[in-house]
């Protein structure tokens, strides 16, 4: 128990110095906007369906479920602001990390990880190419970029796809449904979430190229590299939301 | 010219290196010979910077590669090509990227000049014109020549070779011992090849040294070393005799 305890101490020291090298080398010259632009296609465009059904289907839910509740003290007319202030503050973000971190951040752990028990790590430090700099800058400040940008598109469409349950479906009044939301969602609500999505995006990158470069033990290592890399994302993740709801509250 | 002075290197309670002590020559083929997790790997990731040791200096050309730092190092890193066990091509790259990637990271030559000097390497290697295909499409032999290639780009002062011949059958180790000595010849560099293969030692090298329990135990031309004394040294030779004279009865 004490020993797992210093384990994981010593990996999320092992972690932050991660995070120390990345600054140090992402403002390090040249640039190499080329790489990435790569990573933000990938973990950014690539991720786009996939946050589009997510943010879709938990707007709908969420108004089922909200419209549920309020009518028992016949408050129906706030189901829309309650979809917009759970997507923009709480759900948009965390979901939206979430399957980044599903989609893209094993991605970079099986990725990295292969390469460092194939040698190819090696290859580069043994071609003078320094690793962090071309392999996981890109990452985590591609990571930093786009999870904001889909938290947008999944606030969206969760936010249309409330409307469309709540007003097409349940059949609330439209107007009231929409001007609620436009008196009660304020822009900080926004940028709350926001803020939280780019803190994920560091941190489901982190993860992901920490448990890559330090994978052993050829294929199997890799797996687990993986697996961990996920789970220890989203365990962060879910912990740092509420450490950042609680700040800006 | 590389010498290696009281080179330490453990990893937990485990002492890989127990204070290697060698000269590699200019210009010729040096071949560290030694059983499979004898600590030639390790030795070699010295050599290249990729480890660090706990004791111990590698001067290249008088500069103590050990005590690099950042910068530093990278320069020294540039004068080095190495060929990795299994190659290590970069796999989400096709060949010609791989072999160009020193060149692209390195030199501001112009992609016309990047891609004519791939034609030459590939060339160099057997390999013509195989540059779209991906790491994924080509056999062992295959890769560990496009490995070469890509080795070879920058024209480094210095090369290293880590078990070359390992996994590839008799003919195919072969093939890519004739290409190690025939690249020799032509660019006569430093040549440093670990290997725990006799055949592949006694072929490719103008010295041999014997890495063994972390100390070089034998070095000397090839034919020196056959007619070496230490004990250490016989039984490694006599283990491969009795080696192939099993093979021979099996197949006889």
């Amino acid at each position: 128990m004490g020993e797992a305890v210093a384990r994981s101490l010593k990996e999320m020291g092992n972690i932050f110095l991660l995070f120390l090298d990345t600054l140090r080398w992402s403002i390090n010259l040249p640039f190499r906007l080329d790489l990435l632009f790569q990573q933000m296609e990938r973990i950014g465009v690539k991720s786009v369906l996939v946050v589009v059904l997510t943010g879709t289907f938990t707007g709908m839910v969420l108004a089922l479920q909200t419209f549920y509740a309020t009518k028992k003290f016949g408050a129906e007319t706030m189901v829309g602001v309650t979809v917009a202030l759970s997507m923009t503050r709480e759900l948009g973000p965390v979901l939206t990390s979430i399957m980044v971190t599903g989609r893209a951040g094993s991605a970079m752990a099986a990725e990295i990880g292969t390469m460092r028990v194939t040698e190819q790590i090696d290859a580069l430090f043994a071609m003078a190419v320094n690793p962090i700099k071309y392999l996981i800058v890109p990452r985590v400040l591609a990571s930093i970029l786009v999870v904001p940008i889909l938290t947008i598109i999944a606030n969206f469409v969760g936010i249309v796809g409330g409307y469309f349950v709540g007003v097409v479906v349940l059949r609330i009044s439209a107007g009231a449904y929409v001007a609620n939301m436009e008196k009660y969602v304020e822009m900080d609500d926004i940028y709350n979430g926001l803020i939280k999505a780019a803190v994920f995006g560091l941190i489901l990158s982190l993860f992901g190229c920490y448990m890559g470069f330090t994978a052993t033990g050829g294929a199997e290592g890799v797996g687990k590299a993986t697996t961990r890399s996920v789970v220890m994302s989203a365990v962060t993740i879910l912990m740092a939301d509420y450490i950042l709801t609680a700040v800006m509250f | 010219m590389i010498e290696i002075r009281q080179l330490h290197k453990s990893f937990g309670k485990q002492n890989v290196l127990n204070g290697v002590d060698i000269l590699i020559p200019q210009g010729q083929t040096t071949v560290i010979l030694g059983t499979s997790g004898g600590g030639k790997s390790v030795l070699l990731k010295h050599i290249i910077g990729l480890l660090r040791p706990e004791r111990g200096e590698i001067r290249i050309d008088g500069i103590d590669i050990t005590r690099l730092k950042g910068k530093d190092l990278n320069e020294m890193r540039k004068k080095f090509g190495m060929l990795f066990q299994e190659a290590a091509l970069f796999d989400s790259m096709n060949v010609g990227d791989n072999v160009a990637f020193p060149l692209r990271e390195h030199t501001k030559l112009k992609e016309v000049d990047i891609r004519s000097i791939v034609a030459q390497k590939l060339e160099q290697v057997e390999l013509p014109g195989v540059e779209e295909k991906m790491p994924s499409e080509l056999s062992g032999g295959m890769k560990r020549r496009v490995g070469l290639a890509r080795a070879l780009a920058l024209d480094p002062e210095i090369v290293l070779f880590d078990e070359p011949t390992s996994g590839l059958d008799p003919l195919l180790a072969e093939a890519i011992e004739e290409l190690i000595i025939e690249t020799h010849r032509r660019l006569g560099r430093t040549f440093v090849v670990i290997t725990h293969d006799i055949h592949t030692a006694f072929h490719v090298a103008h010295k041999i040294a014997m890495l063994h329990e972390g100390r070089i135990v034998e070095e000397g031309s090839p034919g020196a070393f056959r007619r070496s004394l230490n004990p250490v040294v016989q039984a490694f030779l006599a283990r491969d005799e009795h080696k192939e004279e099993k093979n021979e009865r099996r197949q006889g």
